[in-house]
């Protein structure tokens, strides 16, 4: 089970995204679908950034998805990957790429969600890569 | 309606300084203003709108009045990151135009190296309020890897590379070295930056920005009031701005908002790419500048490595001479914000007094563009088009 960094922290939530938040600590990955215009948004928004309906629904994303972007942080103490990750479901999320050799990242490489423990009673959603 | 030829850049100031140990904020700000109206020939008295932005301590506008004892009778605090003061130009001419004001003032000042501040690679944390900070902060989110996951991006689509973006920092230092305050003034190599440490793949120390104390300030008038000063006056031909976001997790890194805020800003000036004399083009990274200059429509989009390298950003040496202060990148990115000194260096090129080294001979048209916030989430994009006012 991997721990967070040093770059690392517990989210600041606020009461629109305490569930994506709650669900962490389930091991969930919850996103914004739109009921009006039938999109999925990231992050959670009450009214759907695309139509602004105000009928949104969280679902749980699947937790697969490819590196849109990446860039291994090396002047730090403890060196890092910072992603955009694609989601299956479509939107791409801003995360950390773990449990890998950093050297090896790369754009497009298939990537699936690991929780890592706040201790703050939820967990970040970062990722590795698929096995 | 157009704001074109409504409006006039009549004083234009920099900071000296580049370490202001010894100097409070609002201070800065008053003595860029006192700068830009002794030099358009104006006095506090004349000003009749104030614009400034997040930089402004206080209560912005009103805090920056009070200080510094303005009567004024229009106030604009558009806070749009290191874009801002384009924008203020913008806003400032439409004022005018609409009658609204005559002279309007916009100051820039900040200390973050007084500071300490670790601008590029310390995680900022916007507070749980602010609707993306707990989807970004957690994850050691920081404006350089930001703007390295734009290049990486860059890099993947478009075959781009770490010498190509080089170049727009030898470009930078060549012109520096003729800035006796520049923050670097050594002439760099390509090599010099590509071997430079990693920051943030792809991006070297080198391809970042410099850290500088400072300010800027500029004073925007109407004709009328441009026809009666002996300062030789900048033209106001065009502007343009626009965010560009993320909108729901649709992401593309590859371009900036000038796509929207340049075609806006050539279109009102009725001039294009091909008529521009001289740019200056935000440069917080070297990634900024290729993106933006693919945006503005200099090159095509993702022939930016090929646009920029081979010096072709040398003023004398290739076709579109930039950022000949020495830019943000060698000179001066005063309180991080350079959308001001980008207008500076082009109104210094207007009215012919760039450093005689990197002066571009009868400099006509100029084109400066701001960005701000970060390429690799919600960004600010402001250009406007200045013109020499005897052209």
């Amino acid at each position: 089970m991997s721990q967070l960094g040093p770059h690392n922290s517990a989210p600041e939530s606020n009461i629109e995204i305490q569930p994506f938040w709650d669900a962490t600590a389930e091991g969930k990955l919850l996103l914004k679908k739109c009921n009006g215009c039938g999109k999925i948004h990231y992050y959670p928004r009450t009214i759907c950034p695309f139509c602004f309906s105000d009928d949104t629904v969280w679902i749980e994303a699947s937790g697969k998805g490819t590196i849109y972007s990446y860039s291994v942080i090396r002047r730090v103490e403890v060196p890092y990957v910072m992603a955009y990750v694609t989601l299956e479901e479509g939107p791409t999320m801003m995360t950390n790429i773990i449990d890998c050799d950093m050297d090896s990242v790369r754009i497009d490489m298939p990537v699936t969600v690991s929780f890592v423990d706040t201790g703050e009673g939820n967990a970040l959603p970062m990722f590795t890569p698929a096995a | 309606m157009s704001i074109r030829n409504k409006a006039y850049i009549a004083g234009a100031y920099e900071h000296p300084t580049r370490h202001a140990i010894d100097k409070s904020t609002a201070q800065l700000h008053a003595e860029v203003a006192k700068g830009a109206l002794e030099d358009a020939g104006l006095t506090k008295d004349d000003v009749d709108a104030y614009y400034c932005a997040g930089d402004a301590p206080g209560l912005g506008g009103l805090s920056m009045v009070e200080y510094m004892g303005l009567q004024v009778q229009h106030i604009d605090t558009t806070e749009t990151g290191g874009s801002s003061y384009v924008a203020h130009i913008g806003h400032a001419a439409a004022a005018i135009a609409a009658g609204k004001c005559n002279v309007a003032l916009i100051t820039l000042a900040g200390r973050p190296k007084a500071e300490g501040m670790a601008t590029g690679t310390k995680p900022r944390n916007w507070g749980g309020d602010a609707p993306d900070n707990s989807f970004e902060f957690p994850y050691g989110s920081t404006v350089t890897n930001n703007y390295a996951m734009a290049a990486m991006r860059h890099m993947h689509e478009f075959g781009t590379t770490s010498e190509q973006l080089a170049w727009i920092k030898v470009a930078a230092s060549h012109h520096a070295q003729h800035n006796e305050r520049a923050a670097i003034r050594k002439v760099l190599t390509v090599e010099d930056v590509v071997n430079s440490p990693m920051i943030a793949d792809p991006l070297h120390r080198m391809d970042c920005c410099v850290i500088t104390d400072g300010g800027g300030a500029l004073v925007i008038v109407s004709p009328e009031i441009a026809k009666k000063l002996e300062r030789k006056c900048v033209r106001i031909l065009g502007h343009g701005e626009a965010p560009k976001t993320r909108i729901g997790g649709q992401i593309d890194l590859t371009y900036t908002g000038a796509k929207w805020s340049g075609p806006k800003a050539f279109e009102e000036a009725k001039v294009t790419p091909a008529d521009i004399d001289y740019a200056s083009i935000y440069d917080s990274f070297t990634i900024t500048v290729l993106e933006t200059l693919e945006d503005l429509g200099f090159c095509e989009k993702g022939q930016g490595g090929k646009f920029v390298a081979d010096g072709n950003l040398i003023s004398g040496v290739g076709k579109l001479p930039f950022n000949t202060d020495g830019g943000g990148l060698c000179n001066n990115h005063p309180a991080n914000r350079g959308g001001m000194t980008k207008v500076l260096e082009a109104v210094r090129q207007l009215r012919g007094e760039a450093h005689p080294m990197v002066q571009v001979p009868n400099c006509k048209l100029a084109v400066a563009h701001g960005t701000g916030g970060s390429l690799g989430t919600r960004m600010g994009s402001a250009t406007v088009i200045l013109e020499r006012d005897d052209a």
